[in-house]
């Protein structure tokens, strides 16, 4: 089973990050080197993957349409679902990214009895995958506390808005928990729901054990098992100013999730985790639908040599005369 | 590459936010945070302790302190147990502040080189002879 496979995959990484420093002691590769090889993969991998997508023609437009195509003035022309400009496609793509639109259709399908197929509303993968995305980039404009000095006053907003509630101290960060909540639906729902789990693959289950990992290690480190955060600074300010410094005596569990993060970032190019950059790629959403406005020629068309039939008639005329057949030129 | 404009600002904006703590801080050297214990109170002290052991107070001093907010505001008691036996009077400001009269070298060391900002200071003030020393 895929989840199996996954979570051990992940056990392995926590164990082989928990050996490599609790044991050997090797901080210097797992928190210096193996964080500028990752994020080197990282950038580099998602560059490449990027042009080589942009390498593929697209020679027509294809968008994927749910309204009325820009038509005569008096029938309405549904501008965000199906756009003939690129203001249109803007605003389409910008609902596309930032709120899921398309998802927010998802529909479940159930066969009852009858046989009858049913159609009902689910939006609980809209409502989770949104709380699981934001949560994600608010925590990770959160770590520009530890990368920044001085720190952008944006990450302080953040960082009060999120800790509003200010249970406890340090105070709790709602994202952090939301995010971890949100990547157990979404990993519950591979399990619980027949057809998912059907087509869930290992590439499916390991993100998300590895981000719910990376997410529990976080919550670990900053209300249980507390490391030392101004050398977790000095660490991470040493990664960002390439000037690396290794201070003694972080807590393990810190090169645990560092480690965690690596992996994601390492492995990050090579997943579907390349949604990030394909949602902007998507030929089906960020096209006009144009095709009756303008003609898309196909830049691969092959020069082809036509013989006409005037040309034909021209080279054979004397023949068909012969033979009785009408010409058009005498 | 097709729309190869589009693409290479794509990519651009991507490089630009992913690389953002690379570039921001080429060439700038962070002093680091090195909280002061050096005032008139503690060096007098014949035993330098502070209510519990150093390793203690440096990662659990929040939690602490937050125990002592609802100990002493909640439910009125003021008087802290530490683990070695000794009793303590629960108050940030004759407390933890008689000793580490010194605020901005002390606390704001860390929180600020961490970036936290603690809302004790929400309701607290910072006595003037503490923001005097320095």
């Amino acid at each position: 089973m895929g989840a199996l496979l996954s979570l051990s995959v992940v056990i392995v990484l926590v164990l082989i990050a928990l050996a490599g420093v609790g044991g050997a002691d090797l901080t210097l590769l797992f928190g210096v080197v193996i964080p500028y090889l990752a994020v080197a993969t990282f950038l580099a991998g998602v560059v490449y993957r990027v042009v080589k997508w942009a390498r593929s023609p697209v020679p027509f437009h294809i968008p994927t349409t749910c309204g009325q195509q820009k038509s005569l003035p008096w029938i309405k022309h549904s501008r965000l679902e199906n756009p003939s400009s690129t203001i249109g496609v803007i605003g389409r793509m910008a609902l596309e990214v930032l709120l899921f639109r398309s998802l927010f259709r998802n529909l479940k399908t159930e066969l009852r009895e009858g046989p009858r197929l049913v159609y009902g509303s689910d939006k609980w993968l809209w409502l989770a995958g949104l709380v699981f995305h934001w949560s994600f980039l608010i925590v990770l404009i959160r770590h520009l506390r530890f990368f920044t000095h001085p720190v952008p006053s944006l990450v302080f907003l953040i960082d009060s808005v999120d800790g509003f509630l200010q249970i406890g101290s340090p105070h709790l960060l709602m994202t952090g928990l939301l995010l971890l909540l949100a990547v157990t639906y979404l990993f519950l729902r591979r399990v619980f729901i027949p057809q998912v789990r059907y087509i869930s693959l290992p590439a499916d289950y390991f993100p998300l054990f590895l981000i719910m990992a990376i997410a529990a290690s976080g919550i670990l480190m900053r209300y249980f098992y507390k490391v030392d955060i101004v050398k977790v600074k000095e660490l991470t300010m040493g990664l960002a100013s390439l000037n690396p410094t290794v201070p003694e005596g972080i807590g393990t569990i810190f090169y645990v999730h560092l480690f965690l993060i690596c992996t994601l970032f390492a492995y990050f190019p090579f997943s579907k985790l390349m949604h990030m950059g394909g949602v902007f790629l998507s030929p089906t959403r960020n096209l006009t639908n144009n095709s009756r406005m303008e003609r898309h020629v196909n830049p691969w068309n092959y020069p082809v040599k036509v013989h006409t039939y005037e040309e034909y008639e021209e080279e054979f005329r004397e023949k068909m005369k012969q033979a009785g057949i009408p010409v058009e030129k005498e | 590459m097709y729309d190869g404009g589009k693409i290479i600002l794509g990519i651009a904006v991507f490089l630009a936010f992913a690389t953002f703590p690379f570039y921001s801080n080429m060439g700038r050297t962070v002093p680091k945070a090195e909280p002061k214990i050096d005032t008139p109170v503690i060096q007098q002290m014949e035993e330098k302790e502070c209510v519990e052991p150093k390793e203690f107070m440096r990662a659990e001093h929040m939690k602490l302190l937050n125990e002592w907010r609802d100990s002493a505001l909640r439910d009125a008691r003021r008087v802290y147990v530490s683990s070695r036996g000794k009793r303590y009077d629960i108050s940030l400001q004759n407390t933890c502040m008689k000793c580490h009269s010194n605020k901005s070298k002390f606390c704001d060391e860390c929180h600020g080189y961490a970036a936290v900002k603690p809302y004790c200071w929400d309701c607290h003030f910072v006595k003037e002879e503490a923001r005097d020393e320095h």
